[in-house]
């Protein structure tokens, strides 16, 4: 392993509690007193039990959950950023140039063909449109993607082909962090290992990577260090 | 200079916004439609306007392109020589040349935009010549090209929209606002209205134009799928105020102030 750079993700005290209002403004505490850092060049993953905050802490980071307590310190090329106070503004940049994050489910846009969709994320890099769509064939190409299905919309694609799409997408641009939040779940054993070799080939360009993996073999392969989430239960 | 964002924003061009609306409140008589309502809107950004109907989504819009003059509050606009003016220090000629050139209004109902005995093609070219286009030829090669991009096929360019169907009347509608490459374009519920088909088929288009031009954009909607759609922030209005505004995904996946939480969990599942 090479040894790793410099601190890309700070957690430090953060802590998440939903209020809802619609159940009379019942407090739902999520996750208290985070604290961790990713390194450039390192996989660090999440683990613990389902629903104890593994997905919400890699929303806090890519701000779409707000942060209650504590900072989130990303840092980009241009400098470090606070996610817990940043504008809309320097989020938008920030998720622009530095922060990739590949979500559980894709989301689809009506009429966009699967390669659009990826290749417009690769246009975020600065690439022009033929070597994007370039780019974009050759990530669904690596991971199985049918070529028939390329310029068709994925809403009706398959879960396993979805997250491909998905998948590919995420790793469209070559953002120097990366979330990922179960990206191998409904894959089958082959697809599963052309994932750990990409994620492996981002460590090698000096990403930083954090990530949840349902599968404990993906973990161990690919996890540098493991993060039990448990320890950040509120009351804990 | 780096790319532009698949919603299309240069990365930070100039942080001076486009657009900045300072306490902007409006009342007819004794009922206020809009309320101390501050806004900035940069280039290259979209921002939604959400709430239910009656909430002051379309009065605000109608005040920050000064169809509307306010009750209390200012807009400055930078315009294209760069220099940001106060918009309601601009005179009435000022203020429509503005909107019929910089700016771009698509209304829910495409009859108030465009003009029912007019061709297809002449709804279009009317913008030209407003920015001084006169050779006939051009404008109708023009008017022709912008037809295609919305999808409106050749041999319709002379007749008129009202032979046209909803959709394509908002195709065309839309044609008209992008012709004269305006550098932010307002919208009321672009979508209302409509079958679920020619909707996507329209955001589809929308989504194109604000990526490849860059543009800013207002959109009022009542549909939060379209607000995550479309824009990168979203703003919630409530009783004419801003309740709470943030990221598009932060505010539908984490909204915290009971109205958009019960906003939120209105929205249906397919």
């Amino acid at each position: 392993m090479v040894s790793p750079g410099p601190e890309r993700i700070l957690l430090d005290g953060v802590a998440k509690t939903f209020v809802m209002h619609l159940r009379g403004g019942a407090r739902l505490p999520v996750v208290c007193g985070v604290c961790f850092s990713v390194r450039a060049g390192e996989c660090v993953a999440l683990s613990g039990p389902s629903g104890i905050g593994k997905s919400s802490i890699l929303k806090l980071i890519y701000g779409n959950y707000r942060v209650d307590a504590g900072r989130v310190l990303v840092t980009a090329e241009t400098g470090t950023v606070d996610v817990a106070s940043a504008s809309p503004r320097q989020m938008l940049a920030l998720r622009r140039t530095t922060l990739g994050y590949v979500s559980q489910f894709l989301r689809t846009i009506p009429r966009v063909g699967a390669l659009d969709i990826v290749a417009a994320a690769a246009r975020e890099d600065g690439v022009a449109h033929q070597d994007a769509r370039a780019r974009a064939g050759d990530l669904l190409a690596k991971l199985n993607v049918a070529h028939r299905l390329w310029h068709l919309p994925p809403a009706t694609f398959s879960g396993g082909e979805q997250q491909r799409v998905n998948i590919a997408r995420g790793l469209a641009a070559r953002r120097p962090i990366l979330l990922l939040d179960e990206p191998t779940a409904a894959l089958d054993d082959m697809n599963r290992a052309t994932v750990v070799e990409l994620i492996e080939a981002r460590k090698r360009e000096g990403a930083a990577v954090l990530g949840i993996f349902h599968d404990a073999d993906i973990r161990e392969r690919v996890a540098d260090r493991i993060i039990d989430v448990t320890q950040f239960a509120p009351g804990a | 200079m780096k790319a532009l964002h698949a919603k299309g924003q240069p990365l930070v061009s100039d942080d001076r916004p486009l657009l900045r609306a300072m306490g902007l409140s409006k009342h007819f008589g004794a009922r206020v439609a809009c309320q101390d309502v501050s806004l900035d809107v940069h280039e290259g950004e979209v921002v939604a306007v959400v709430g239910e109907s009656g909430s002051g989504k379309s009065t605000l819009l109608a005040l920050l392109s000064t169809q509307l003059l306010p009750s209390n509050g200012s807009i400055d606009y930078r315009m294209r020589d760069g220099v940001t003016r106060d918009l309601f220090r601009l005179s009435e000629a000022q203020r429509r040349y503005l909107l019929r050139t910089d700016w771009g209004f698509v209304h829910q109902d495409p009859r108030l935009g465009l003009r029912m005995g007019v061709s297809a093609g002449g709804n279009v070219g009317e913008r030209l010549m407003a920015v001084g286009w006169r050779h006939y030829g051009n404008i109708r090669a023009e008017a022709q090209a912008w037809l295609e991009r919305v999808e409106i096929a050749n041999d319709r360019i002379d007749d008129r929209p009202d032979t046209f169907s909803g959709g394509m009347r908002q195709r065309l509608q839309i044609a008209k606002n992008m012709v004269t490459h305006p550098r932010l374009v307002f919208m009321d519920e672009p979508t209302g209205g409509l079958d679920v088909s020619v909707q996507a088929r329209l955001l589809d288009l929308i989504r194109g134009f604000v990526s490849d031009q860059g543009l800013a954009a207002v959109i009022v909607t009542h549909d939060l799928a379209v607000a995550r759609l479309l824009s990168d922030r979203i703003l919630v209005m409530r009783q004419g105020r801003i309740i709470e505004s943030g990221l598009a995904d932060q505010v539908l996946d984490d909204p915290r102030e009971p109205y958009t939480q019960l906003l939120v969990s209105s929205i249906l599942q397919t």
